[in-house]
């Protein structure tokens, strides 16, 4: 897990992480980039908290091992001052099969978005804003009830 | 003392990052009657805190939590990673 400010290449993330693993057949990434929702932003700014960033990661990357046969899991965020086509973020997950894979990359992109530390702000011609949250990504996290 | 933390836009009402502060609240829900007693711009902040989540000493949790020895609460708005 890596919290940076720094860009990163997702590319060569992803190939060192999928080169890494003994009897992996299966290797899902995600990767999220920030977007320009009408032409107009400047930069979006993400603000975290240091002391609880990596624990709260950790937690949930936990659960995703306890919950799928996973080979590896790699979480990347940044925080700080991006521009729009930046990349915020990626996950990988390996496992033998596509199935356990695809289903912990799911879930760590749901609880990466509503329960890790980080807070967004877009600055735009005509302002500033934080970005609210939406229903919809909590409602996300009720899939994976048990 | 308990150092308070704020991130994002309660950071940006209340106008501060982090404060020490002297209190005898047994829950999150009591520190924050206090703190809103203090002056208005924390009366704004914490006007609604179904708006707002709590960590108390880095792990999420509710506001009738048990302060206890805590040494760290942060207020903030729901979480907008990923």
């Amino acid at each position: 897990m890596k919290v940076q400010s720094a860009p990163f290449d997702p590319g060569a993330e992803l190939n060192a992480f999928s080169s890494s693993g003994q009897n992996v057949g299966a290797v899902v990434s995600f990767t999220g980039l920030v977007r320009d929702v009408d032409d107009s932003l400047k930069e979006m700014i993400i603000e975290h908290y240091p002391a609880m960033t990596e624990r709260a990661i950790a937690a949930i990357v936990e659960e995703a091992w306890e919950r799928w046969s996973l080979s590896d899991a790699l979480v990347i965020h940044r925080h700080g001052v991006l521009r729009a086509g930046d990349t915020i973020m990626m996950v990988a997950t390996s496992s033998k099969h596509r199935a356990d894979a695809f289903a912990a990359a799911d879930f760590l992109m749901d609880y990466l978005k509503s329960r890790a530390p980080f807070w967004k702000k877009e600055v735009t011609a005509k302002g500033e804003d934080w970005v609210e949250s939406k229903t919809a990504d909590e409602d996300a996290l009720s899939r994976w009830d048990r | 003392m308990v150092d308070v933390l704020y991130f994002a836009w309660v950071r940006e009402r209340i106008g501060l990052p982090k404060e020490q502060v002297e209190t005898s609240a047994a829950t999150v829900m009591e520190l924050v009657a206090e703190l809103k007693a203090r002056e208005e711009r924390y009366a704004v902040a914490f006007s609604d805190i179904s708006a707002l989540r709590v960590a108390v000493d880095q792990e999420l949790t509710e506001f009738d939590a048990p302060i206890g020895e805590a040494r760290e609460i942060a207020f903030f708005p729901p979480m907008t990673g990923g």
